[in-house]
Order: structure tokens, then sequence, then C-alpha cells
């Protein structure tokens, strides 16, 4: 007589420790000390959030469009969408729109194409949009030619200037940046100084200086008549001042990988180009992801500071909106509306910089 | 000189406008072959000059660009604005990257004499003042004993509203704030009693409160800030066309004429209104521009009182009333020369 050993079935673990009370006590109001900072913060967060919605959408006014209607108080969402042709485009004039357009949803596709795995020729795509994108950008934004009347880079603003702004800094001052720290590596004593003065140089400045110089001190200089675009000046101090920082964060990585690498390397009978470029680049720059997508996205906020040198950036477009007469006090909007804009590209910036991490991973993370 | 346009790629995407202009050219010149006039104008100061929903600029400085254009051109729209910050609007008309300066500039001895510019004249008479909450019912700036003023940092209206309380021994607490909108949110949220700034400027906040009629903009002003267009210094046919530009906006509503009305104007035996219009004497000729400038400016953006009246005035949110700027025969400072 074999008797098969059959357990009972568990008891429910005790009443008091599921279910929605038992979460709320041992997270929440776990002894007198936790419940009074559970109320208070409780109390905080409800004192700044019902205001908060009560002013923004109970009483806000999402549709018309007549000024006077925002008078009670309520937040003034249609001033929003009654200016987001001149936050999007500025000064951009009104037929050449499409331009933008295209420009725009094609850096769009690129950035699509190569965020979704599986893409088919996605080798060509990243050398292709580094040469076709600022061709295209040219072509199209600045136009003069196939018939497209020329389009001045003063008239580029809003969001659009932001986005070129942005786009050109980071696609020039990474492979400065890579070639900087490089440098400042190098056993050549001329390069590595050269090197570490560039980068100390333009390290020590803050960006608004350098952009005050761009804007007010160097017309000073050139010769009476000689002018270069705002725009470009702008875009040029950009780029040196970020392409320091990027140095900094590549070498950060550089100095990361074992000097066995770079041996085996020469074991190899791989040249110094070929060590860096096969062996430790790839290593050194997957190292620093987040470095590199802190410096851009740093980058992209730093655009705005073009405000102080009468370019109209997406936030000069919005602080020159506000102060309309027509409309009253608007700035709280306005600025949200900024504040709203940048989140969305940097958050963006942040989930794409996290896949590329986790598709590039080889297993040494840790954790 | 012939401004040749060279287009390079430098990173991404470069403009290099090169426009070879040696410095002895005479800005007349330069300005007709580039076929635009180059105007500095304020970012953003509604009713002076200020953006709309397309891009497109209006205000009272900016009429005066366009009234610049029409003499010059015969058409308001060949303007260029470059919106220019308090900081590097000088420094852009001395390098030649404008050729005239529309922006709210106040004259001073300083900048006259020493910056290598000439103050054209004077386009609006602005003044320091007091925006005040209409249930103080306080009627004039020496009632303002013990109030607390909201005032924005680091500007002379500091400096302004501190001498005025000394000289009229008054007592006063400053509440300062960084920006005009913040000025503007401490005056909303009863911070303080009274509001100080320019009065052109005074005028536009008022119109942001959520019930204007409740806030009165007091009659005191206490500092000179005659605001006026400039340009360089060392070329007088350029000084002499942005002069007259301005006077003939001035003549134009001493004479009546209105941007209604020049049709019949042109046909007037007043001989004033004939000079005035190019149907008599050589006058636009004696400045390297067409006769009939006075004409083309009054169809462009009419008299200095239209443009007033349209961009600050009784026509605009901001509803400034003429005051100083009034013409001399209506008892302003607004007075231009006689064209003979």
């Amino acid at each position: 007589m074999a008797e098969t050993f059959v357990p009972l079935p568990s008891l429910p673990p005790p009443s008091g420790s599921v279910g929605v009370g038992a979460w709320l006590r041992t997270r929440l109001f776990n002894g007198p000390v936790n419940s009074i900072l559970t109320l208070v913060c409780l109390w905080l967060v409800a004192s700044v959030l019902i205001p908060l919605f009560d002013w923004g959408v109970i009483r806000g006014h999402f549709v018309g469009s007549d000024p006077q209607a925002c008078r009670d108080g309520g937040a003034c969402w249609l001033f929003i969408g009654a200016r987001l042709r001149f936050f999007i485009y500025g000064f951009y004039p009104d037929g050449e729109l499409w331009r933008v357009n295209v420009v725009l949803f094609t850096a769009v596709a690129v950035i699509v194409a190569l965020a979704i795995p599986g893409t088919p020729g996605k080798r060509w795509i990243v050398p292709g949009a580094i040469v076709g994108m600022p061709i295209l950008t040219i072509v199209f934004m600045h136009g003069g030619v196939f018939g497209m009347p020329v389009v001045a880079t003063d008239q580029w603003s809003g969001l659009t200037l932001t986005l070129v702004l942005s786009i050109v800094g980071i696609v020039a001052a990474l492979p400065m940046g890579i070639v900087l720290a490089l440098g400042r590596r190098s056993k050549m004593t001329v390069i590595r100084l050269l090197c570490t003065m560039f980068i100390e140089v333009w390290r020590g400045v803050p960006l608004i200086s350098v952009l005050f110089m761009a804007s007010v001190m160097l017309p000073l200089f050139l010769p009476e008549g000689l002018q270069f675009s705002k725009v470009l000046r702008a875009m040029i101090g950009i780029v040196l001042f970020e392409s320091a920082y990027m140095a900094e964060v590549v070498r950060g990585g550089l100095q990361a990988i074992p000097r066995g690498q770079t041996e085996a390397a020469a074991a190899l009978g791989l040249g110094y180009w070929r060590t860096m470029a096969l062996v430790v680049m790839p290593q050194a720059l997957k190292l620093v992801i987040p470095g590199i997508v802190n410096t851009f996205i740093a980058l992209f906020k730093d655009t705005t500071l073009v405000l102080i040198i009468g370019l109209f950036d997406v936030l000069a477009t919005i602080h020159a909106t506000i102060v309309d007469p027509d409309w009253p006090n608007i700035a709280t909007e306005g600025y949200l509306f900024a504040a709203a804009v940048f989140w969305v590209f940097c958050f963006g910036m942040s989930r794409y910089s996290q896949a590329l991490e986790r598709k590039l991973h080889t297993g040494h993370k840790r954790n | 000189m012939k401004a040749s346009h060279l287009v390079v790629g430098f990173g991404a995407l470069a403009t290099v406008a090169m426009a070879a202009a040696p410095a002895s050219a005479a800005t007349l010149d330069t300005v007709k072959s580039r076929g635009q006039l180059v105007c500095g104008v304020n970012n953003s100061l509604p009713g002076f000059s200020a953006p709309d929903e397309k891009g497109q600029w209006s205000g009272l400085d900016v009429d005066y660009c366009k009234a610049m254009a029409a003499a010059i051109f015969g058409d308001p729209s060949k303007v260029k604005y470059v919106p220019l910050t308090a900081k590097e609007r000088l420094t852009a008309l001395q390098t030649g990257e404008i050729d005239v300066l529309a922006r709210n500039t106040t004259w001073t001895m300083s900048r006259d004499a020493s910056l290598g510019l000439n103050f054209v004249g004077v386009n609006y008479y602005d003044g320091q003042g007091f925006l005040v909450k209409k249930s103080l019912g306080v009627k004039a700036g020496k009632e303002l004993n013990g109030a607390s003023v909201c005032v924005q940092s680091g500007t002379t209206t500091e400096l302004n509203l501190a001498d005025y309380f000394r000289t009229h021994k008054m007592t006063y607490q400053s509440v300062v704030f960084d920006t005009s909108d913040q000025t503007l949110q401490g005056f909303e949220s009863d911070r303080c009693d009274v509001l100080t700034s320019d009065q052109s400027q005074l005028y536009g906040l008022r119109s942001k409160l959520p019930d204007p009629s409740k806030a009165v903009v007091l009659p005191d002003v206490i500092s000179k800030e005659p605001l006026g267009p400039v340009v360089r210094q060392g070329d007088e046919q350029w000084f002499d066309i942005a002069r007259w530009t301005l006077f003939a906006m001035l003549n134009l509503e001493e004479a009546g004429v209105t941007s209604k009305n020049l049709g019949e104007m042109l046909k007037t035996t007043n001989p004033d209104v004939k000079r005035l219009l190019g149907t008599d004497g050589e006058f636009g000729k004696q400045l390297g521009i067409t006769n009939d400038f006075g004409a083309q400016i009054a169809k462009a953006v009419g008299n200095y009182g239209e443009s007033f009246e349209r961009n600050v005035g009784e026509g605009s949110p901001l509803k400034i009333a003429r005051g100083l700027n009034a013409l001399w025969t209506n008892g302003g400072l607004m007075y231009g020369p006689p064209i003979r």
C-alpha cells in the first residue's frame, strides 16, 4: 500500500498582507513618521496639481480664435493654435513652406528608417544621410535652383531654425570631436598641444560669449561690407563649442579601452588608422553613447541661446508673440508650450539612445 | 558695386553673402544696387515692431522703414528687416550690416557724439511713467509716497525711479523682476501698487491685464526718452534722406494729406502741398531720390498721424494718446521743417 503524498493546497496569504489595504499599509503608512510624510506629500501634490488641472483643462480654452474669450483667467491654448505657423516656420515665406516640409519630412523618414530594425540597405542610409541631408537642406531651404526663389538664411526661423542648428551641430560636432580626442591622445607633441589648446579654450568659455563674439565682435574685425550671415556665424560657433565637449566625451571612451586591444591589433599588423577605426573606436563609442547623447541633448537646448543675438529660434518666436497686446497675459502658456516641444525632442533622443545601447550591447553590461 | 552671392557648403550648410562695397561707397548707391533697404528693428515691441502670425512685421518703427523704402524705390515692400537685441543694435549699424536703425533707440548725447552715429530725429517721444490700480485713487506721481513699485531689474528705469522719489523726498519699496511679463504678473497678483516702465510699454502691459479698465497710466513722465532712427556718420546724403523721410511724414499730416485723399491732394493748387508731393519743384532730386517721394510715402504708409493711430493709437490695442507726439499745431512736439 503505497500512499502517495498529496500536499494540501496552499493556504491563501493572510488577508492582512494582500490587496490594496496591505499595499497602502506597508508602503505608505508604515509607522507614524511615514504616515505623516505620506500625508504631507499627498497634500503637496494635490495643492499643485488640482489648481493646475483646473487652470489648464477645466477652465482652459481650446477652440475658437477670439482673444477676448481668454480674459476669464483660464489657460489660453487657442493662442498656441493661432500662432503655430509662426512657431514652426517663423519668417519663412508663406508660398514656400512646402520646401521646409520636404526637408523635415525626409529627416523624419531617415530617423524612422534607422530606428526600425531590419530596414533594407541600412548601411547606405547613414553615409547617404550625412552627405545628402546637408545638400538637400541647402537646395530646398535656401533655394535659388530649379526655379525655387532664394530664401535667405535670416528668414529661417522658428522650430525649423532650432532643428537646422541642432542637426548641423550634431552631425558636425561628432566627427570633429573624434578627431580632437584622437589628437589629444596622439604621440605627436604639436598635434597633441594644438588639440588640447583647442579643447580647453572652447570648453573654457560660455557658449553665450561665443555667440556674442560671433555676432557683435567678429563683424568689427571684418572689412566693411564683408558679411557672413548671422545663422552661419552662430552655426560655426555652436559646432566649435560642442566639438570640444564631444572630444572629451570620446576621450573618456578611449581611456576605457584596455591597452591589450591596441597591442592585439598591432600584432595582427594593423596600422594606426585601421586600429582606431576597426578595433578601438567601435568599442569606445559604444561605451560612451550615454555621454554622447547627453551632449546632443545639451546642444539641442543650447540652441535657444541664439535668441540673444537676435535669431528667432522656437523659443524666440514664442518670446516675441507673448507680448502681443491683442492677447491677455499668455506668458505661462507660451513657456509651457516651449517646454513641451523641447521635452518631446529630448525624450525622443534619450529613448533612441537607449534602444541603440540595447542593440549594441555585447554582454559586458552589468545589470 | 554689385552684390554677389556665393553659396558654399561648410559642414552641412552655409551661406556667405559677400557684398563687395568699399567703405567710401554712398549708402544710397549700395541700397539701390542691392534693391533692398536693410532696416534694423526691435525683435518684438508691440506697436513699434513685432512680427504677426505670418511673420510679417508691423509697427511705428516698421512704418518708418517702409516709408524710406517707398521714398527710395517707390515700393514699401523692398525692405529687409533685421531683428536686433539692445546690445547688438549699434554695432550692426557701425559695421554696415544694416543701413538704418529704427529700433526705439533713445537719443542721448554720448550715443550721438562718440559712436560715429547720427540720430535722424525723433519719431516717438517716450518717457518713464507709472501704471497704478484705479482702486488706489491716485491721480498724480506725487501722491505715491510709501508705495511699493514693480520694476524690471538692471534697467535705467530703476535708476530713474530712485531719482524721482529722492528728489520729491518720498519713500518707496521696489519689487524687482527680471522680465516685463514677470513684472506684469507681480502687478496683477498685488505684489505692488505701482508698475513703472516706459510709457509706450505701460499701455501694452495694461492691455494684457484681465480687466484693463481697472488700471490707469498716470500723466506724470519722469524721464526723457526721445526715440528715433539712427544712421552712420559720414554719409550726409543718406542722413538727409533718412531725416526728410521722417519730416515728410510729419509734413503730410500737417498738410492734411492721408493715404486715402492722396488722389485729390495731387490735384491741389496749394503750393506747400505741391512741393511736398513733388508736383512742383525738384526737391527729391536734391537728395538723389525721386521728386514725388512725399506722395510715395503717403501712398505706402500714410502720414505720421495715420501710422501712429494704426500702430499705437486708438486703432491699436495699445490706445496710446498722442500727448507729446501730437503735431506742434496741436500742442505736441512733432514739427517738420518746411519744404522750400
